[in-house]
């Protein structure tokens, strides 16, 4: 019987064999990436101009933007007036309590329709992915089919519909109507993420007894939060930043702060009060900015919250 | 005695395809039922239906005799173990155990009793008050265990409960399902598709294909008599060798020979046919890599042949060897120690009584 042992090669010197590169590669300044970060830099600055110049323009007296001055300039004495303005007492028609009122309404707007929405919505993706009813995928492809239908197509019927029930101009008509635009977008998000979780989660809970609702509340509902912070995101801001629908179906009484906003704008007795205009521009889109920025980092983990293992 | 789970004419199709076609099993009570199989052999769909977690097209299903063809999982005395553990993220070792109590409205002190009970059995008492994050997967395991423990169910439903994990800690869960089984006795049906598995825990093994059970008999059975060509090269590792042929009776000799195709004779002394076979039946001859020798000149084989050495795959205990016999592949085993070497020649040989003989039309033992 013939056996071959192989011997071991003899191992390379400790010192190196051979020049040449060795350990991480280094980082090197390309000319690609002096490209990237100047065009990042100049997209960044495009978007900033006109926020600037909002804030500037907001901060300045009206007889030094009638004089006409370099639109960049920082203000020679700064003002804060046009925001107390803006705020307090700028007046829309014979109404001058600036936008106070439509701020309350918009909140109010949106915190309502933001809850009843992701609700639904959550019940809806749970139902969905999990139950499986007949019809299921029937009733999901009109829903999917419901995130493309444009607007203006359905508010005619929807404003018929709404004075038929009695509601047009009402609180509830406003809601109900954010609560179907939503929709689609929202179950979409919900399906999908609850496609994503182990279907034994769901065996589980039943195996264990508990029913639709029990198993919704207790143990999907505590693994949604990553995808409802995204949706109250989705839905605060879309909402907030609504005009369209506001204008038609909110009614006077609850006007949101958009409209209130276009009223003050739009005014055209007397001087146009340039700086107030801006301020309260500013002042209606500091709530979706400040929830960009507080939420960015949730945003992006909800978003990439996929697959959630327990 | 009253069998645990009686299973009547179980059918189920998902759309057009049919996964369960009229399928009947018994289960004893006590006994450790595996069903085994390929992915998508409709194993795990079966224990589904046993669970209630999917609606059958018809039959029946008794457990712990009632009809619970038509009962909610939660009402059919079953607990369920999962491949992906299905702990709920959001609560703590204790809640998951206690959260089928709590829902089916238990008092505190009855759910603490029995979360104790079981944590003491399964011996995660320092883990109650972690969240399933915070475990590493044995431990996850034994949670899910201790979920159905709770219960204080008839039956205990395992689905892949061990796929999840790695080589070494699936071999040491392996030997606590079982000492667990010892312990309480309860009926245990367990779907995987690892014939290890399936041979070490069970009472009797039901091999399923296609929806349909091929074979229902206890390991020892199941590995040496396989009742057709399937369950014969499904069960064992390295699998089972076949050498085409036919059947031949010798004038003036009782026993059959297998003759191969291309003639080589191996006598069938002393094998166990059902029945006479008739002559020149094509066959199919199925040996156990682990049952052929190396001849040894003092205990010589009945069946013995000069081979040459193809390719040789040491695995540590043993060493599987390729080679040869009459233009057929096949594999052995040896000892590791036995050094053989590509080319060599050795003489082979095995005993044609360990052997399986199947019918080739019909696939089925002889």
């Amino acid at each position: 019987m013939t056996q071959t042992i192989v011997q071991p090669e003899a191992t390379a010197p400790l010192d190196r064999v051979l020049s040449g590169p060795r350990g991480p590669r280094k980082q090197q300044i390309t000319m690609a990436r002096i490209g990237i970060y100047g065009f990042l830099i100049i997209a960044a600055l495009f978007f900033l101009t006109p926020l600037w110049v909002m804030l500037v323009t907001s901060l300045k007296t009206l007889p030094e933007i009638r004089e006409g001055g370099n639109l960049f300039y920082w203000p020679r004495e700064i003002t804060f007036e046009p925001w107390v303005q803006a705020w307090s007492s700028a007046c829309t028609g014979r109404d001058c309590r600036g936008l106070q009122p439509g701020f309350i309404n918009s909140v109010k707007i949106t915190a309502v329709a933001t809850v009843v929405s992701i609700l639904i919505a959550a019940i809806n993706g749970y139902a969905l992915s999990f139950w499986r009813y007949r019809y299921a995928n029937l009733v999901f492809g009109i829903l999917v089919f419901g995130a493309f239908v444009p607007y203006q197509v359905v508010i005619y019927p929807l404003v018929v519909a709404m004075r038929e029930m009695g509601i047009f101009g009402t609180f509830p008509s406003i809601v109900i109507v954010h609560t179907i635009f939503g929709m689609p977008i929202l179950t979409l998000l919900y399906r999908n993420f609850f496609s994503s979780l182990p279907p034994e989660l769901f065996k589980a809970g039943r195996v264990d007894g508990a029913g639709f609702w029990q198993i919704f509340f207790r143990i999907m509902v505590p693994m949604a939060v990553p995808i409802t912070v995204v949706a109250v995101i989705l839905q605060l801001t879309g909402i907030w930043n609504d005009f369209l629908f506001g204008t038609i179906f909110a009614g006077r009484a609850h006007m949101p702060m958009t409209v209130q906003l276009n009223n003050i704008v739009q005014t055209t007795t007397g001087i146009r009060e340039y700086n107030v205009h801006m301020a309260a521009t500013m002042l209606t889109a500091a709530v979706p900015l400040a929830v960009y920025f507080i939420s960015g980092k949730w945003f992006v983990r909800g978003i990439a919250a996929g697959a959630v293992k327990g | 005695m009253q069998t645990s789970v009686s299973i009547r004419d179980l059918s189920l199709s998902f759309g057009n395809t049919r996964i369960l076609d009229k399928l009947n099993l018994d289960i004893e009570q006590g006994e450790f039922i595996v069903l085994l199989g390929p992915s998508g052999c409709g194993k795990s769909t079966l224990l589904n239906c046993i669970a209630g977690l999917l609606d059958i097209d018809d039959g029946e299903i008794h457990i712990s005799g009632r009809n619970v063809t038509w009962a909610e999982p939660k009402d059919r005395g079953i607990g369920m173990v999962f491949q992906s553990y299905a702990l709920y993220p959001q609560m703590t070792v204790e809640k998951n155990l206690s959260f089928g109590l709590r829902v089916a409205g238990f008092g505190k002190a009855e759910i603490q009793e029995r979360v104790q009970r079981a944590s003491e059995i399964l011996q995660i008492q320092p883990l109650l008050k972690r969240k399933p994050v915070e475990l590493s997967g044995g431990q996850r395991q034994r949670v899910a265990i201790g979920r159905a423990l709770v219960r204080d169910v008839d039956v205990f439903l395992f689905d892949e409960p061990l796929s999840n994990l790695d080589a070494k800690l699936r071999s040491d869960l392996r030997v606590e399902i079982k000492r667990l089984h010892r312990k309480l006795k309860n009926t245990m049906v367990y779907v995987t598709h690892d014939q290890i598995e399936a041979l070490t825990l069970a009472n009797r093994i039901a091999i399923m294909k296609e929806g349909e059970i091929q074979q229902l008999a206890n390991p020892h059975t199941i590995y040496h008599k396989p009742v057709n060509l399937y369950v014969a090269g499904f069960i064992g590792s390295p699998s089972m060798n076949f050498l085409q042929g036919a059947i031949q009776h010798e004038s003036g000799a009782n026993d059959p020979l297998f003759v191969t195709d291309s003639g080589l004779r191996i006598p069938l002394a002393g094998y166990p046919f059902a029945e006479a076979p008739d002559a020149g039946l094509p066959a199919v001859l199925g040996v156990r890599p682990e049952h052929i020798n190396i001849a040894d000149d003092n205990r010589p084989l009945p069946f013995q042949q000069q081979v040459e050495i193809d390719i040789v795959e040491p695995m540590g205990s043993e060493t599987l060897v390729w080679t040869q016999i009459a233009g057929q592949t096949i594999t052995f085993s040896c000892d590791s120690d036995v050094l053989v070497e590509p080319g060599q020649t050795v003489t082979i040989g095995f005993d044609p009584v360990r052997a399986s003989v199947f019918d080739r039309e019909s696939t089925l033992r002889l």
